[in-house]
């Protein structure tokens, strides 16, 4: 038995894809979404082995979706834009469907799965692409705070900090954590709006107040809230450079 | 009648020929010649110089106003003015003016006058010449003026073209995929999708900006989009148009509002996770017919900043058409995005 879920904002795209599936006895669609959140859930509940999933879609995109999983089933994109291949492959799709697509081509793709299942197992690295990002993904962040979603509009980040393999955001509300690199933020994020101000800080310049000297050449940064974050010899030139002083 | 004969080629020159032979008719018979002297010595003498102003006035052309080109100018006039007054007139005017004088008293006037007439006619050329390098100065400024109206005219309509061709594929790859999955199941339907996107296909090709059509019209263009959108977004989609007769009536560019309503239609579905309705209002206020698009979005997550490419490029358009920047507006307030569009009604 393979266990399906289908992700879809527009019904009857899920149901064109449920069509296509009706000649494959042994797959048992468990559920369809119609966004991010409800595919979250699903995915957490009902753990498939396969997932189709659209990427324009209410609140959060499928790229975003994916990023929430612990551990992502396979994925087969179905999109109308063809514009997300490369970054759909280096989130390690199976495949990329592009709508309005042809029973010959959607049997391709579910070969290509089942051929890939049985050398080595299917599973997505956590860590997704870092080079591309969709527009809305530069004003907003999303994270998981134990089974809440929350969408972070940017301007509510004070800082991120570098955390192991993640990456502390914190915000007026306390820290989420989200599986990324600072780097990654770093390119995403709005140079004029966030500084790397040091190896393990990318500062929001909004919520900056002085700049402190510390013994010898060093300097911190006082936040609005309070907090003093250290800045990086380069940090500290990078700094004034973007301040102007 | 008049402006055609001011055209013809010559006509500019016998017009200054004949004030400058009247002038100098008068001048002559105030030193006690008889009016047909007087006539026959302007005439012929105006007639050198109007030949040869003629001629100044062709080279000047090709001569634009520099320091250079002005000394040119003095060499020449000098040097024709010397030719005239001291070689040609001397001996070409007493074979005319022996049909004429009887007296015999003109001769020595001739003679008389020589340096003069050399002076006069001096200034007279350089006259000229000022006027020429003004003339050419105006007509060059006038094809340079219309020069550049005629590229920004060319680069507007093919702006205009362009922002009108910007109906989104996707809209067209998700409707396509949209009836693909109605085909089986519901055939008729599909047939049905089919009916609307080519009407509405139909309706996006070949419009005119400067074909304005009336609100009425619009509104069935932009049902058949709703209708189709509606299909593809099933009950998440539901929208609401008021508008009364007066404002039906009233007339706006082609395919100005599909693109606000589809702006709107995206940022309310994907900001928000239930239902959703886009409403569109008109009316016609102090000679403008304006139409407001209203769509739900979430202010927790998203900041509406601008306008976005779809709204911007309504924007350009607007302004192309009307010069005026101030057309379209989006207002942010309880959860609601508005935008409303002003269109000048003649």
């Amino acid at each position: 038995m393979i266990k399906v879920i289908i992700i879809d904002d527009e019904p009857l795209a899920r149901s064109m894809v449920r069509e296509y599936l009706t000649s494959y006895p042994d797959v048992s669609i468990l559920q369809e979404c119609d966004n991010g959140f409800e595919g979250v859930k699903a995915i957490g509940q009902h753990k498939p082995d396969l997932i189709f999933l659209d990427i324009q879609m209410p609140k959060i995109n499928g790229f975003e979706m994916l990023e929430l999983l612990d551990e992502p089933p396979s994925v087969i994109f179905t999109t109308a834009f063809d514009e997300y291949a490369i970054r759909a492959f280096e989130a390690h799709a199976v495949d990329y469907l592009l709508k309005p697509f042809a029973k010959e081509r959607f049997d391709k793709a579910i070969q290509k799965w089942m051929a890939a299942r049985q050398t080595a197992p299917v599973s997505v690295p956590a860590a997704l692409t870092e080079n591309t990002s969709q527009p809305e993904e530069k004003n907003r962040v999303v994270v998981k705070k134990g089974n809440n979603i929350v969408i972070l509009p940017v301007h509510t980040i004070h800082y991120l900090e570098a955390f192991d393999d993640y990456v502390k955001i914190h915000t007026k509300d306390g820290f989420y954590l989200k599986k990324k690199t600072m780097s990654y933020f770093e390119k995403t994020l709005d140079p004029k709006e966030f500084v790397r101000i040091h190896r393990s800080y990318l500062l929001n310049l909004q919520e900056l107040t002085r700049i402190e000297p510390l013994e010898k050449d060093n300097h911190v940064a006082l936040l609005k809230s309070g907090v003093r974050v250290p800045l990086s010899a380069t940090g500290y030139t990078k700094l004034k450079e973007v301040l102007g002083i | 009648m008049l402006a055609r004969i001011v055209r013809l080629p010559y006509f500019k020159f016998t017009l200054w020929w004949a004030f400058w032979t009247i002038v100098g008719t008068l001048l002559v018979h105030k030193l006690n010649f008889s009016w047909a002297v007087s006539f026959t010595d302007a005439a012929v003498t105006q007639l050198d110089w109007t030949i040869a102003g003629y001629c100044l006035n062709a080279a000047l052309r090709y001569m634009p106003p520099s320091p250079k080109n002005l000394l040119n100018v003095m060499a020449f006039t000098l040097v024709v003015a010397g030719l005239f007054t001291f070689i040609i007139l001397p001996y070409g005017m007493p074979l005319v003016m022996q049909y004429v004088d009887s007296s015999g008293d003109y001769e020595s006037f001739l003679s008389h006058s020589m340096y003069v007439r050399f002076v006069i006619g001096w200034m007279q050329l350089l006259f000229v010449a000022a006027i020429s390098w003004m003339w050419h100065f105006i007509e060059e400024q006038q094809q340079n003026q219309s020069l550049k109206s005629d590229t920004e005219k060319l680069a507007r309509e093919a702006e205009l073209s362009q922002l009108r061709q910007q109906l989104q594929p996707h809209f067209l790859f998700n409707s396509l995929n949209s009836i693909n999955a109605l085909v089986v199941a519901q055939p008729e339907l599909a047939r049905k999708m089919i009916q609307q996107l080519s009407d509405f296909l139909r309706g996006t090709v070949k419009k005119d900006d400067r074909q304005l059509v009336t609100l009425e019209e619009e509104i069935h263009q932009l049902s058949l989009y709703l209708d189709i959108e509606k299909v593809r977004f099933g009950y998440r989609l539901k929208s609401e148009i008021k508008a009364d007769d007066t404002s039906r009536a009233g007339k706006l560019p082609p395919l100005l509002l599909q693109p606000i309503v589809e702006n709107a239609i995206k940022f309310g579905l994907y900001d928000t996770i239930g239902e959703i309705t886009i409403s569109i209002e008109a009316s016609v206020i102090e000679k403008q017919l304006v139409i407001s698009v209203t769509n739900p979005y979430d202010p927790d997550t998203s900041q509406p900043k601008g306008t976005g490419f779809g709204l911007n490029s309504i924007s350009r358009r607007l302004y192309l058409i009307y010069f005026n920047n101030n057309l379209l507006q989006t207002t942010a307030e309880n959860s609601r995005f508005t935008t409303t569009i002003k269109i000048p009604q003649l």
